[in-house]
Formats: C-alpha cells, structure tokens, sequence
C-alpha cells in the first residue's frame, strides 16, 4: 500500500500555520510519535483542535510546550497548568468549547454540513458573539462546523488497506476527525493485515497515510 | 461516615434499576460505591464507555473521563465521543451528577471557570447537565463557610436552570418551578442551621431526616 510513509516523508508534510487536529482524550489515544515528529520539525504558529489540553509534556501539550501552538481548541485545558500560565501571559489563545459542541462540530465538516444547532451553552458565555436559531420554538445555538489542514490519529489498528478500528477507550474523538481534514495521518498502535469489513471504524479512502511499515508489530 | 460518604450514599438511594448514569468527578465519582447489590446501573463514561467499571489491575488501554485505569463491564461497548454526545445531549441518560462551584434556587449552575483565577474548562458538563433526564448536584453545602446555594450565582454559568436535585453534607433540596424545596435534612443538624448556612430562598413544608446516613455510634 502506498498510504504507508516513515517519520521524515511526514515532516514535509508539516507548515507553519497549520490547522490541525489531534486525537486522543487526556492522552489516551493520542499519537504520540506524530506529535513527537511534529516538536521534532519546529513548525509554529499552529491552531490546534484537541479535547484539551493534555498533559505537561504529554499529548498536545509537548507542541505548546515548544511555544509552536499560537491557539488551542478545547473543551478542557486543567490537565495542563502550562496552557493556563501560557494563556494568562497572553502567548497562547485558547478557544474553550463544550465538549460534545465540538466533536460535533468536527463531525459536521466531514460530513459536507455548514455548522450544527445545538441547546448546550444557551444563557453562558459560550453563546456570545453567536446566533440562536428557533425550531418549533426551541432555541438553539448556532455553532460552525470544524474542519483543518491535517488531522493526527492515534490508538488506531490499521489493515494493510488503511481501514482503521481502534483499541478500547483509545477511538474518542479519532474518527470523526479522520473525516475532517485535508490530509490524514494515522500512528497505529498495531498493523494487522485484514480488518473483518463488518468491524471497520474508519473506512480507508479517509485515510492519507499511516505511520510506520506494512511489516510493523504484525 | 464522613461528608463525602453522606452526600454519595444518599445520591445512590436516586438512582433506579436499569437507569443509565453519568459520574462527575470527584464525590460523584464515589456514588457508584453505594448502590445496593438490588439494583443494575449502566454507568456511562463521556470518553468513549457504556458500562463502565472500576479498575481491574488488567493491562489495557482502558480509562475514564478522568483519564484513570478502569475497566468495562460484561455486554458493555466502546463508543465514539459523537456517540457519547448523542447518548448525553440527545436525552438518553437518565441521571448525572456533578459537582459545582455555586447553584442557585433556580437550578442554574456555575462549575467551570473562575474568571482571573481558574479556567479549568466546561469539558462535558454543560452537554451533560443540558441533556441529561435528571441533574443532581453533588458538593459540600458551603466553600468552607462561605455561601455556594445562592439566589442567583455570581460566577459564570455552565447551564441555565437545568438542576433538579441539590445533595450536600447538610440536606436535600429539590428545584421546582415555584422554587427551592428542602426536602430532608441530616439529623446532625437543624432547619436555621441549613438555613443559616444558605443564601438562596428555601421552601420548607415537610422536612424529613435525611436518608442513607449510617450512624456507626448505633450500628
């Protein structure tokens, strides 16, 4: 399969200014070695859209670490007192987001829709700057579909055909965001050479490419 | 039993067989020590877990909303977090409880930042308490004798009028529409008590012991 590259092919696909989603959720399932790969090219200025704010050089929280994230889309950010300290020094903008808004959000890109409408956060400061929207005399937020550049996944096992499922509680947020991105990137936790059609999470045409070899952990 | 057993204990005894559950973290998360063998509850994780369980010592990539090794029940299943949305925002979660830093007699409540100071994040919780069946607010009755039941909240809300039920160390205070009924209060200590050491409005009719407290002096 040509969707298999190795940690160098993967930098060049990095900019400065980039979009980009990474999976995981504090941590588990985060692909870790892109992340890694990603600190390693020195890229910056990066918007980055991630449950929250992992750990203090863990997760995402090794590329604001390296002051290569300009803002962080999250639904959490306390995991990581250094997004907090980043934040108040007004080096890093944080965009906080309720959780279930934004895997939603996420979802609605890769799904062709231009945003969603949603009650949660109707009456919080999370509705300001935004449009409610009345059905059948209900309101509800408006809020826009997400989408990036590149979207990092992680925890997946991948078959040599790039269809991924996803190990435990490690899917989270992975598969809506391999539907929302320009360029897909998986870090599999395993490679296998077959997934049974009926388990398939993330069928493979929304895979770009996988880290590592067809021959990998098999 | 200590406050946090107290507030725990008496949330199990609302929780009904078959129901489906969202934890919080921290005294919440103590809820699922007291629900009597009786009864079957499907705990739900927002990261990805229907049918939640405690840590097993198993390797396994397996963790809870709080990032901590668990483990998942027999007949359980693995979700997407848009699924898990679907499950807490589109109302197919019968209870979740929480924590919070302030509630008010209208049932609005204020647990995710304290502007200047602390911006931990909403997380799931304003999906949950928003689509959630029943909200029960589980926490200490004050902030170390300061107020945290008020007329209105003052810190910046993670939902409008969305609690039912209040249970802290002290009593138990339902949300209805004509406003904040005190329900049961633990026999520790008095109504002025409660009242004295709350700043919202309580309606008081017909006030019963509080329930689920062992006393271990009589046991």
């Amino acid at each position: 399969m040509h969707k298999f590259i190795n940690g160098e092919v993967f930098k060049t696909l990095l900019k400065d200014g980039m979009k980009i989603h990474v999976g995981g959720f504090l941590t588990n399932g985060s692909p870790e070695t892109l992340i890694d790969l990603v600190v390693e090219s020195g890229v910056k200025n990066l918007t980055i859209i991630c449950n929250d704010g992992g750990y203090e050089g863990n997760g995402v929280g090794k590329m604001i670490n390296h002051g290569q994230v300009k803002k962080l889309i999250a639904s959490h950010i306390g995991t990581n007192p250094d997004v907090g300290r980043l934040m108040n020094e007004e080096k890093l903008i944080v965009e906080l987001v309720p959780q279930g808004t934004l895997v939603e959000r996420i979802r609605a890109y890769g799904a062709g829709l231009g945003g969603i409408l949603t009650p949660t956060g109707l009456n919080t400061l999370v509705q300001e700057g935004k449009e409610v929207i009345q059905v059948k005399g209900k309101d509800y937020l408006l809020e826009e579909a997400l989408g990036a550049d590149m979207a990092l996944i992680g925890g997946a096992i991948a078959d040599e055909y790039g269809n991924l499922k996803y190990r435990e509680t490690m899917r989270n947020f992975n598969p809506m965001m391999a539907t929302a991105a320009e360029i897909v990137v998986v870090e599999p936790v395993k490679v296998i050479e077959v997934i049974d059609p009926e388990n398939v999470i993330t069928p493979h045409p929304f895979v770009d490419y996988i880290l590592g070899g067809e021959q990998d952990e098999r | 039993m200590n406050d946090k057993q107290i507030i725990a204990s008496r949330i199990a005894m609302e929780l009904k067989d078959g129901d489906l559950v969202n934890l919080g973290i921290g005294i919440p998360t103590l809820v699922a020590n007291y629900v009597s063998e009786d009864k079957e509850i499907i705990f739900q994780s927002e990261n990805g877990i229907i049918g939640l369980g405690a840590d097993q010592g198993e390797d396994c990539s397996i963790v809870n909303a709080g990032g901590m090794k668990a483990s998942i029940c027999k007949g359980g299943a693995f979700i997407d977090s848009a699924t898990s949305f679907t499950f807490i925002r589109g109302g197919h979660i019968d209870i979740t409880v929480l924590g919070a830093l302030e509630v008010d007699q209208e049932g609005s409540i204020a647990s995710w930042i304290i502007p200047g100071k602390l911006v931990p994040g909403m997380g799931g919780a304003m999906d949950l308490v928003t689509g959630a069946k029943k909200v029960i607010i589980a926490m200490r009755h004050t902030n170390k004798g300061k107020v945290k039941i008020l007329k209105k909240c003052r810190l910046p809300l993670t939902a409008f009028k969305q609690a039912n039920l209040i249970v802290t160390e002290m009593c138990v205070m339902e949300v209805k529409k004509d406003g904040l009924h005190l329900l049961e209060v633990n026999p520790a200590y008095t109504i002025e008590e409660v009242m004295n050491a709350t700043d919202a409005e309580l309606i008081v009719d017909e006030v019963k012991p509080m329930r689920g407290i062992e006393n271990e002096n009589n046991a």
